[in-house]
């Protein structure tokens, strides 16, 4: 009745069932399965033990876990192995978790193997394995391997086994074995110790744009509109553009993280994790900053995360880089609202029925829009549209989103001239100020914090010498500023003055920060 | 000081008005030659069998059994008070014109109908659909007309309207005349300005509290309006439009008629030009105004700002001339953006210049010592 068990410290247990007719073996793998941005730990337990030959996966599979099933017994034959025709049961466990995606075959037919006696994984490290299974064995790529490697690493494990595919990328997760696994046949290579692999080289971290990606000096003309951009990108500070249609505007926002300063190392891998959950890493070649741009049909829980299970949405995807509204006043009205907590926060909180999650996204936000429906421009004497057509558009200009909008940039038709002109500065230097920008607000506020950032008490902390506290004053009575537009301006100026490196708040930063800041409707 | 007062016959006259309006609105708008002031000037039982011959008398009887006691608490639950024309409260203007309403229903302090005389009252209109220039015309020439102590009458509507009473808010006393009850805010998008101007001036109406707008309140209500000013400004009127039923309507009372000259290509301002080529007072800011209403240098208005040095000063002849973002004064200057914003800022500060909500720079009135 005793089998001579060969099984290591992971693969814990055997634990055998005597009962009087029924012998089972029983064998668990760790692995992962991933819940929005981060991986979530799962157990494989396959028993196999003599009855009717029946393949039962149990443990809260979506269908396409069942389909697993399928998936390892062709790869477990076809790479050579016998697919026992005993009573095999696969446990997920916990049960209670709702287990989704492919990710799981890799382990569900390592674990068979093991508990049909074909595999020793015993002379192995404590690892855990994640990929999915072709029919013919060989080990699929699946998204968020870099979030899993991580939180393997946490959980106190010593290797991770992923699709070779995805190595480079969960070698980004320093501190844990990487084993790159083109096949299932492999492993047994692997567990007699006839293979050893390498560890992977790690994917590049791009932390900035490289010399590829668009360049401002497309921009060409737009004095005021560069000014905007660099002040705005100098302190975080979210950016609306309005102007006729062509004149600029988008081309401007998508040449913005160019200029912004290049990625920390952390920030580069809370960028990364995201990309590679969403299973969109190396898919834009340049890397840096995220710029997504979403269109502007895009629902509610496309912009913040949602669905069920909860999924990221354009803000997650912008974490750490740009997200560009075009056309503001064209999104439906519910999915800008859905916006307001996200960006004061920096963290979305996406709760369904099922689940909950806290995605993050800290990203900047830039804005373009015409001055009215038509585009032209009220000041324009073909623009026909009524003056309600033109108040209820630009009341979105006015909206609860906006009040958190802190430059405002009118775009004009660029002169024959200036189009013709020679190319505007190109991105690197105004980069270049950028960060000497950023790094003193990190001195100043601390690691990772810019401008935008300040508390309301930070910001009237902020020195101003004599002649800019009068004309603040001046322009609170006169314009009738609000107690929110004060504080917002009072964070633009610090970063005008950091950009021309003064230390106290100067008369002519103030009034450059007064003219960038956004009007409040009357 | 005694509160202004209504006899109860008047204030049944507010309220004939009011039941008869869904058939007054027939054959006002109907037939295109009758025009409601005239249907106005009839007598109560004249109007009511002009306008609804079929049930005139029911509705006769129906406003004659209203209790007085009704007429004056609903009044008072709508915080209005009344003044009819037999009171000594009720303004002079509005005596002279036939067809004046029996009596003036309002909200506000009633105080202030002291002030409200034909020499010390201007009236303001123009078109709901206004330019930026319009509005900043409005906007300044209310402004300085509060500040020189004069009333600044308008309706409360889109455009012009608004932006005269909001001027003259920031200086001095506003009326708000209203073809709809003096306590319904309408447009409803002027629901705040409607309450500041019921806490710093006056809105008055002749239709009972509660009462909502029909087409022919409005030319009805743009007959008070005339007979309250001793001179009415058209500021942006096309060719035909309501506004130039208002003038039509001074002009017939014997009050003086100005118009604020626009571009001669511009639709918008068709109205008013055609008024000054037809001999009305040419308006350019609130001291015509004043020299026509007053005397010529009666009263004078301060206008003049600081003095501005080399580079303000450019930068304002180049929004004078047309340029209107930031970019296109840095642009004209040879500026770097920056130091474009900060003109611009400072030039805001001032009050020589404003900004949209569009962010596009317009210019106000107020003048430099240089140019």
């Amino acid at each position: 009745m005793t089998k001579k068990c060969r099984f290591g410290a992971l693969l814990v247990p055997t634990r055998r069932i005597c009962l009087p007719s029924v012998v089972g073996v029983l064998a668990t793998i760790q692995t992962f399965v991933l819940d929005g941005v981060c991986a979530r730990p799962v157990r494989v337990e396959v028993d196999v033990h003599r009855g009717l030959p029946v393949f039962s996966l149990v443990g809260l599979p979506d269908t396409a876990v069942r389909e697993a099933r399928e998936r390892a017994r062709a790869a477990v034959t076809n790479c050579g192995f016998e697919f026992p025709l005993k009573r095999i049961v696969a446990n997920l466990a916990p049960a209670s978790l709702r287990k989704a995606g492919p990710g799981l075959d890799l382990a569900i037919a390592a674990a068979l193997l093991v508990a049909s006696d074909q595999l020793a994984l015993g002379k192995l490290p404590r690892l855990a394995m994640v990929g999915e299974l072709a029919l013919d064995g060989a080990v699929r790529p699946v998204p968020g391997v870099l979030a899993i490697a991580e939180e393997a690493r946490e959980r106190g494990l010593e290797a991770i086994v992923v699709p070779a595919e995805n190595g480079p990328e969960a070698a980004l997760a320093e501190g844990i074995e990487v084993i790159g696994l083109e096949s299932l046949g492999q492993l047994e290579a692997l567990a007699t110790g006839g293979w050893v692999p390498a560890r992977p080289q790690p994917m590049p971290l791009q932390l900035d744009p490289g010399v590829s990606g668009p360049d401002l000096c497309d921009l060409r003309g737009q004095r005021h509109l560069r000014y905007a951009l660099e002040v705005a990108a100098a302190g975080g500070h979210s950016l609306l553009m309005v102007g006729p249609p062509g004149a600029g505007k988008s081309l401007a926002a998508s040449r913005l993280p160019s200029i912004l300063p290049p990625l920390a190392v952390g920030e580069a891998l809370e960028v990364a994790r995201i990309a590679s959950a969403c299973g969109r890493l190396g898919e834009n070649g340049v890397g840096g900053r995220p710029f997504r741009a979403p269109h502007h049909t895009v629902s509610p829980a496309g912009l913040v995360g949602g669905g069920n299970p909860p999924r990221p949405g354009e803000v997650t995807l912008a974490h750490r880089g740009v997200l560009f509204l075009d056309e503001l006043c064209e999104f439906h009205r519910d999915a800008l609202e859905a916006l307001r907590a996200p960006l004061e926060s920096g963290w979305v909180s996406v709760v369904r029925a099922g689940a909950s999650r806290r995605l993050p996204c800290r990203f900047m936000l830039v804005a373009a829009s015409n001055p009215c429906p038509c585009g032209r421009g009220e000041g324009d004497p073909e623009c026909e549209c009524t003056p309600l057509a033109v108040r209820r558009y630009q009341a979105r200009l006015s909206g609860a989103l906006a009040d958190r909008i802190d430059v405002l940039v009118a775009i004009r038709q660029p002169g024959a001239g200036e189009i013709g002109g020679p190319p505007g500065e190109p991105s690197s230097p105004v980069r270049e100020r950028v960060a000497t920008a950023r790094a003193r607000q990190e001195e100043r506020l601390g690691p990772g914090r810019c401008n935008a950032e300040m508390t309301p008490g930070e910001a009237r902390e902020c020195a101003l010498d004599d002649e800019a506290a009068a004309l603040l004053a001046e322009s609170y009575s006169r314009r009738r500023l609000s107690g929110r537009s004060h504080d917002r301006v009072l964070r633009l100026a610090r970063t005008v003055a950091d950009l021309a490196g003064s230390q106290a708040i100067g008369r002519e930063q103030m009034a450059r920060a007064l003219q960038l800041r956004r009007r409040d409707a009357e | 000081m005694r509160a202004p007062e209504a006899c109860p016959d008047c204030l049944r006259r507010s309220r004939l008005l009011a039941h008869l309006a869904p058939y007054i609105e027939k054959i006002a708008t109907g037939a295109p030659g009758a025009r409601s002031p005239e249907l106005l000037r009839l007598s109560s039982e004249e109007l009511a069998a002009a306008a609804a011959p079929k049930v005139a008398d029911q509705v006769l009887a129906r406003v004659a059994a209203v209790p007085e006691r009704r007429l004056f608490a609903e009044l008072q639950g709508a915080l209005c008070w009344a003044c009819c024309r037999h009171d000594s409260w009720y303004p002079a203007g509005l005596a002279d014109a036939a067809d004046a309403p029996w009596a003036l229903i309002g909200r506000g302090d009633p105080a202030l109908l002291g002030r409200l005389r034909p020499d010390a009252a201007v009236t303001v209109v123009g078109a709901r659909r206004a330019t930026t220039y319009g509005r900043e015309v409005a906007r300044d020439v209310g402004r300085e007309l509060a500040a020189a102590g004069l009333v600044v009458i308008s309706g409360l509507a889109f455009g012009i309207d608004s932006c005269a009473h909001r001027g003259a808010l920031e200086a001095g006393l506003t009326v708000a005349v209203l073809g709809c009850g003096a306590d319904v805010a309408y447009p409803a998008a002027h629901r705040s300005l409607w309450r500041q101007i019921c806490e710093a001036g006056l809105v008055v109406s002749e239709l009972p509290p509660g009462t909502g707008v029909w087409r022919w309140t409005f030319p009805a209500r743009n007959r008070i309006m005339a007979a309250l000013a001793g001179m009415t400004i058209v500021i942006e009127a096309a060719r035909r439009s309501g506004s130039l039923i208002t003038a039509d309507l001074a002009a017939d009372l014997g009050r003086d008629l100005g118009a604020v000259p626009g571009p001669v290509n511009s639709r918008a301002s068709a109205g008013a030009n055609d008024l000054l080529a037809g001999g009305a007072c040419l308006v350019r800011d609130a001291q015509d105004v004043l020299d026509a209403m007053l005397g010529p240098g009666a009263r004078g208005v301060e206008r003049v700002g600081p003095r501005l040095d080399e580079r303000l000063l450019s930068a304002l002849v180049a929004l004078e001339a047309g340029e209107e973002t930031c970019d296109a004064i840095a642009a004209a200057l040879d500026l770097d953006g920056a130091e474009a914003a900060e003109a611009l800022a400072t030039l805001e500060a001032l009050g020589y210049v404003r900004c949209s909500l569009v962010g596009t720079y317009s210019r106000t009135l107020l003048a430099a010592p240089d140019i």
